[in-house]
């Protein structure tokens, strides 16, 4: 069964197959060992040339895309951990974003940067975070975060990007959903899974096969996505309690409509994400439902505003988990 | 401070250390020089003058007495080439040859400014002209775009302007390993006023600056000098190096502001500016070089352009936004 990680290398793979244009900047990419997480294995292999080993300057590199991307290419710049994306903050958000809009006519920059953010796995406060709701709304900036679907892949979303976008996009990955196999239709069996909006970057509609009308939506991205997924059938078999998982993919700019449009049939809007829970994600979507949407009941599950201990005990009491969806379901429908 | 490529004679670069090269600069160059000087600094003068009369608004940064930094550098590069410049742009910008109104008109933000009103004094671009108000900001920037040059087979070079303060940012060091490690075409001019903003050079800078660029492999010339011509002749020498072998260099030039960091803020005392205007105006060094008669028909002829062009800006409209991009 392919993984996430295995499609977004095959994506990689086809978007240097398919335009010489692309090239790839990063930390550690050479084979063997092809990045820390591996995910551009094989590159520098099969594209000689085109994949360059960076020293640790991950503003640099950005940098360095950045310049490249003016210069006609579509780079890739891989940021070996989401927490070190601060570090190219500043030439993201000061130039990148920027160039598309203060300087006429309109300067291209057709830059990929992608970085894999989420904890769980014990690497303590500088390797675990979820930090994109930093670079949530910064004008200009596109991002993204793929789901796990076998009918559309990461990998597809990934090589599209890379190939086709003319601004920058911070392409947001997650260490566990790497390993997660891509959903197909044996493990979708009991689900119903529809793509709603734009489909370069897509929203997803799941929801039990032949269940009646849901009464509560959730939205979600990434790999809490899978969590809020695995969640839907004890909801409904043990409570009674009815969902419609809405995924976007594209985190900004904001693509509301597919939960608006849910959220006004269900009335109860559930936001889940691994990020801090003050001024986040799920803030900014619960505040742009409640503003067009009268009455709505809200809730949200995030981690708790810390930061994302090593301990695998502190960890999971931090960062939220199936259960804690479960809870905040129940608490808003019973 | 003595110049280390030399003295300068009758058009002649006399090497003084390691022969470097040789430029003759063609007579009929002079007056093309001087009019861009000239033309830099009556734009500029125009600016803080028009200022207080609340005809431009923001911030702004005028080249005043470093205008042959601008002029000699750009003259000795290819139209094809790129620059990255930095919050004190325009004389760059109008030596690479940018419009004049366009200019006026950004910096009073109208529509018809060079970024239609949007990026202000700060922030130029125009073909392949990139200016921004980040210090330091667009060094990596200089070294990709650099290297697409290369990667594209061709022989075109980058320009990054940078000031003596910027060697303050972190991204400067990043750039300059990564210039060297994959052999970058890009040449760093370091304009050298020895204040940034209000802080002299050294209360902010440890060690050397040419010691920076050689911890990295970069060769490193400085020059202290005024003259346009040896500005332009040491270019010239740094961007054919650059075009042979393919790697980054960079060029210190030792130089004076005439004019405040901003609008009205010089905390120098008045006597040291007027010590520097005295010795060092670049306009002074290098008028006598023309004829008196077609000097005087030049500045007139600059002189009514400036005065013309912002006249065109002042009446031009400002911009409006629409869905999201005017
Ligand atoms: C990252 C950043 N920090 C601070 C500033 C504010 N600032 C603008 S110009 C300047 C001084 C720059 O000095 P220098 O590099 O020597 O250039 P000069 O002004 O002398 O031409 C400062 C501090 C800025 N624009 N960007
Ligand atoms: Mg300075």
């Amino acid at each position: 069964m392919t993984t996430v990680l295995e499609s977004l290398n095959a994506g990689l793979h086809e978007a240097f197959a398919a335009d010489e244009r692309v090239l790839l900047l990063g930390e550690d990419v050479l084979d063997p060992y092809g990045g820390a997480f591996k995910v551009s294995r094989g590159l520098s292999t099969g594209f000689p040339g085109r994949v360059l080993t960076t020293p640790i300057s991950e503003a640099g590199i950005t940098g360095a895309g950045i310049g490249l991307a003016l210069g006609g290419y579509r780079p890739v710049v891989e940021i070996m951990f989401g927490d070190f994306v601060t570090l190219a903050l500043d030439q993201l958000l000061n130039a990148a974003g920027k160039f598309g809009w203060m300087y006429d006519p309109a300067v291209a920059v057709p830059l990929v940067l992608r970085t894999p953010m989420g904890g769980r796995r014990g690497y303590g406060p500088t390797h675990s975070q979820t930090l994109e709701k930093h670079l949530l709304g910064a004008p200009g900036l596109t991002v993204l975060a793929p789901f796990h679907l076998a009918a559309d892949e990461p990998g597809r979303l990934l090589r599209d990007t890379i190939l086709r976008t003319g601004s920058p996009v911070v392409f947001i990955e997650n260490k566990l959903q790497y390993l997660l196999p891509l959903l197909d239709s044996a493990a979708l069996a009991e689900f119903e899974v529809e793509l709603v909006g734009n489909p370069q970057a897509p929203a997803y509609r799941l929801g039990l096969r032949d269940a009646p009308p849901p009464g509560l939506t959730m939205a979600a991205y990434g790999y809490m996505a899978e969590l809020c997924r695995q969640a839907i059938p004890p909801l409904a078999y043990e409570q009674e309690i009815f969902v419609e998982l809405i995924v976007t993919t594209q985190l900004a700019p904001f693509e509301l409509f597919p939960v608006l449009d849910s959220a006004r049939r269900t009335r109860h809007l559930l936001t889940v994400e691994e990020g801090g829970r003050s001024l986040g994600w799920g803030a900014e979507v619960l505040a742009q439902a409640a503003e067009t949407i009268p009455g709505l009941k809200v809730n949200r599950v995030a981690a708790l505003d810390l930061p994302v201990p090593a301990s695998l005990a502190l960890e999971a009491a931090v960062l939220p988990d199936v259960n804690a969806i479960l809870r905040a379901a129940v608490e808003m429908l019973h | 401070m003595c110049n280390p490529f030399g003295v300068f004679l009758r058009g002649r670069l006399l090497t003084r250390r390691q022969p470097t090269y040789v430029i003759i600069p063609p007579v009929d160059d002079h007056a093309r020089l001087y009019r861009m000087l000239f033309l830099i600094r009556r734009f500029e003068e125009t600016v803080l003058a028009e200022f207080k009369r609340g005809v431009f608004s923001g911030t702004t940064h005028t080249s005043l007495g470093q205008e042959a930094n601008a002029v000699g550098v750009i003259s000795a590069l290819s139209p094809q080439d790129a620059i990255f410049s930095n919050h004190r742009c325009h004389g760059h910008f109008l030596a690479y040859g940018g419009d004049l109104r366009a200019l006026f008109a950004e910096l009073m933000g109208r529509a018809t400014g060079v970024g239609g009103g949007r990026g202000g004094s700060q922030h130029l671009h125009w073909r392949n002209f990139y200016a921004s108000g980040i210090q330091g900001g667009g060094a990596a920037m200089a070294v990709g775009r650099a290297l697409a040059f290369r990667r594209a087979g061709s022989q075109n070079l980058v320009t990054l302007f940078i000031g003596d303060g910027t060697f303050g940012e972190g991204l400067l060091y990043e750039a300059l390993n990564l210039a060297a490690l994959w052999s970058a075409p890009l040449l760093i001019v370091v304009e050298d006023n020895r204040i940034a903003q209000t802080t002299p050079s050294e209360l902010a800078l440890a060690g050397s600056m040419t010691g920076r660029f050689s911890a990295f492999g970069i060769p490193c010339n400085e020059l202290d000098s005024s003259d346009v011509l040896e500005i332009q002749a040491a270019a010239t020498g740094e961007a054919a190096q650059i075009r042979t072998t393919g790697k980054p260099r960079a060029l210190i030039l030792h130089t004076c502001r005439f004019g405040p960091h901003s609008k009205g803020d010089d905390t120098r005392p008045a006597g040291e500016v007027q010590r520097l205007q005295a010795e060092r105006d670049p306009l002074r060094i290098h008028a006598p070089r023309l004829a008196q008669a077609e000097r005087t028909q030049l500045e007139q002829e600059v002189e009514a352009q400036v005065q013309s062009a912002f006249e065109q800006a002042l009446a031009d409209p400002f911009p409006q936004l629409v869905e999201g991009r005017p």
